[in-house]
């Protein structure tokens, strides 16, 4: 079952091609991470997903129907997105933060209907921010900001999330946290989640499904365990590495080469060798 | 227990979550702008005193004091009032949809363009004896059509598969460049008195008001702020950013033009009647997002609140501290507007 297709899809803007002729399909009710080096189009596509960014050619589909013969406020209730970094309004709380979620089912004189507050209340819930609410998102950490705006789109209702880049700008501690959470909305609201990472190994542990876009196209789309291989790394993002299995998970990780301490011997002369020659 | 409210009709078509914490800022601010508008009615060079103007506002007091506060203080304070209201709502919206507090009509060109319309009119209507050929009560027409047409023209310019928020900020700088040589050039091409005239058109005066004025400003005014409570919410959605805004299913392009066209028509009521009082639109909507936060559902209220005050206090400083001198209410906000606006600049540089 898929919800989210892109056919035959080409964008750019005037005379530049970003995306040429791209296919995917996005699985239901499971979790998709995008990967792709920097400018590979990643953002582009998500701004077409957004109806910010008219396709050149090509369809974007979901749930059967075209997004752009759909009105926004519809597709706005089958699948929300979230932005890198979002900046919130100056003095914005936490509580009129997650309200906007409720946009698409808003009118001027119906701003906080029962189920207004009854979706907002589930999405504060489901981030752990409900104690957090009344407070100002300036206030807050990255990863408590973080949170505020996933459940801004939790509040939304859709079944299906995007989330360009969720982790940057957060240490170790909070992506973990990010992720687990949408691991969470995942198996237990059974959502389809739909998202760019930058860390191959995150991104192999969290996803079901992996798309890995290079010049324009998908290069590969798959299981993480099928498709994460040093010629995929190496193709993808010109780089040499290892892969190997992930002692705790069993899941690819992917490790790349260079320099650095080396405290194995015959990985050290190796490394020694090859600077000699 | 939660620090918001809730206002719901029984079968849900309208409700409402709101604050009362601004509801306390808003009833302070009135009662402040009450007390100001008693004040200002009170002052002058006839001295009235507030409860006799409270007997002549409920229709009795004498007489003297009925034509001194009715006849000669009212439409000022009201144009006043209004003119306060229109600037600051417009550079609310302004501001929401840049995305920037420093954005703010006068920087836009709008206010330019009203400026352009009103030395146009004053050399083209005036005849070789330096008489104005046509009633100066078309003035503020003259004005207002200056006013729209630069707003729309910053639009077309800035056009390109829809406007973005920088680029109609450029164009508009530009153009309010534009309109500043075309004024000068009016200025000088035409004869002297008009020029002083049209300097004090161009500083922003409530001097001069009267009933048959008020009579206009204030229902357009009042239309034009009930629009923007009604899109108070579509400002919000703008505010969170272009991406976000589409993903919540905001139309980004439409809105964006209804803004800038309740901007533009507030902006051309108030420079209308008032002239370029300037640094309201910019400093009103700051102060009162300091007061109640980014939320436009009370930010446009408090603004406009902040913004009254502002204006009725300037302009009662100006009539009366240097009585009988009269200093142009536009003095004063430029005098409390341009440090505010250093300061900001200096704030935002170091964040």
């Amino acid at each position: 079952m898929k919800t989210l297709i892109a056919n035959d899809l080409s964008l750019g803007y005037g005379e530049d091609l970003i995306i040429d002729s791209l296919d995917i399909s996005i699985p239901k009710g499971e979790v998709t991470v995008l990967i792709g080096g920097n400018g590979c189009g990643k953002s582009t596509l998500l701004r077409s997903l957004a109806r910010l960014l008219k396709p050149l050619s090509g369809h974007i589909v979901l749930d059967n129907k075209d997004i752009s013969k759909m009105r926004t406020k519809e597709v706005a209730k089958k699948m929300a997105i979230l932005p890198q970094s979002p900046v919130t309004p100056e003095g914005l709380t936490v509580l009129q933060l997650v309200k906007q979620g409720r946009y698409p089912y808003q009118s001027w004189a119906r701003q906080w209907s029962k189920q207004d507050e009854e979706a907002v209340q589930n999405a504060l819930e489901a981030t752990n921010m409900l104690e957090l609410k009344e407070r100002s998102v300036d206030s807050l950490s990255g990863g408590q900001r973080q949170r505020a705006w996933i459940a801004m789109t939790l509040a939304q209702n859709t079944d299906t999330l995007l989330l360009d880049e969720p982790t940057t700008y957060l240490d170790m501690t909070h992506q973990i946290e990010i992720l687990d959470l949408l691991f969470d909305l995942n198996q237990i609201h059974g959502r389809t989640i739909v998202m760019v990472l930058h860390d191959i190994n995150l991104a192999s542990r969290y996803a079901d499904h992996i798309v890995a876009l290079k010049d324009k196209k998908v290069y590969a789309q798959g299981k993480p365990e099928d498709i994460i291989t040093c010629k995929m790394v190496q193709d993808v993002f010109d780089m040499t590495c290892d892969v190997r299995e992930d002692p705790l998970f069993g899941t690819p990780m992917c490790i790349p080469h260079g320099k650095g301490r080396c405290l194995i011997k015959a990985a050290a002369q190796n490394q020694t060798s090859q600077i000699s020659s | 227990m939660s620090r918001y409210r809730v206002f719901r009709t029984k079968n849900d078509w309208i409700s409402f979550l709101f604050d009362p914490r601004s509801m306390i800022v808003s009833a302070l601010l009135l009662l402040a702008l009450i007390t100001l508008f008693l004040f200002s009615a009170a002052l002058g060079e006839i001295f009235v005193h507030p409860l006799d103007v409270i007997k002549v506002l409920i229709g009795q007091g004498n007489e003297i004091n009925q034509m001194v506060v009715n006849s000669f203080r009212m439409p000022r304070i009201l144009t006043a009032l209004f003119v306060g209201i229109a600037l600051s709502v417009s550079g609310a919206i302004l501001q929401g949809m840049i995305r920037n507090p420093l954005a703010s009509p006068d920087i836009i060109g709008i206010t330019g363009g009203a400026g352009v319309a009103v030395v146009a009119f004053l050399a083209m209507f005036s005849n070789e004896d330096n008489a104005l050929t046509v009633s100066l009560q078309w003035l503020p027409l003259a004005s207002f059509i200056g006013a729209i047409i630069v707003g729309f023209m910053v639009y077309i310019l800035a056009y390109k598969n829809g406007i973005a928020p920088m680029t109609l900020v450029l164009i508009g700088i530009g153009i309010s460049l534009l309109t500043q040589a075309l004024i000068t050039t009016f200025m000088i091409l035409g004869p002297i008195f008009r020029a002083s005239q049209a300097n004090i058109w161009l500083t922003g005066s409530v001097y001069g008001s009267n009933w048959a004025e008020v009579k206009i400003l204030v229902p357009v005014v009042l239309v034009l702020f009930i629009v923007s409570l009604i899109i108070s919410r579509r400002i919000n959605a703008q505010e969170l950013g272009e991406e976000a805004a589409a993903g919540i299913g905001a139309h980004l392009q439409r809105d964006r033009l209804i803004f800038l066209a309740v901007c533009t028509a507030l902006t051309g009521a108030a420079v209308a009647f008032a002239g370029g009082i300037g640094f309201v639109g910019l400093m009103a909507p700051h102060i009162a997002r300091r007061l109640v936060g980014s939320s436009y559902g009370a930010l446009i209220p408090v603004s406009a609140l902040v913004g009254a005050i502002v204006v009725l206090g300037a302009d009662l400083v100006g009539r009366t501290v240097f009585s009988p001198l009269e200093v142009p209410a536009g003095v004063f906000t430029a005098a409390i507007g341009a440090p505010y606006f250093i300061f900001l600049l200096y704030k935002s540089k170091q964040s």
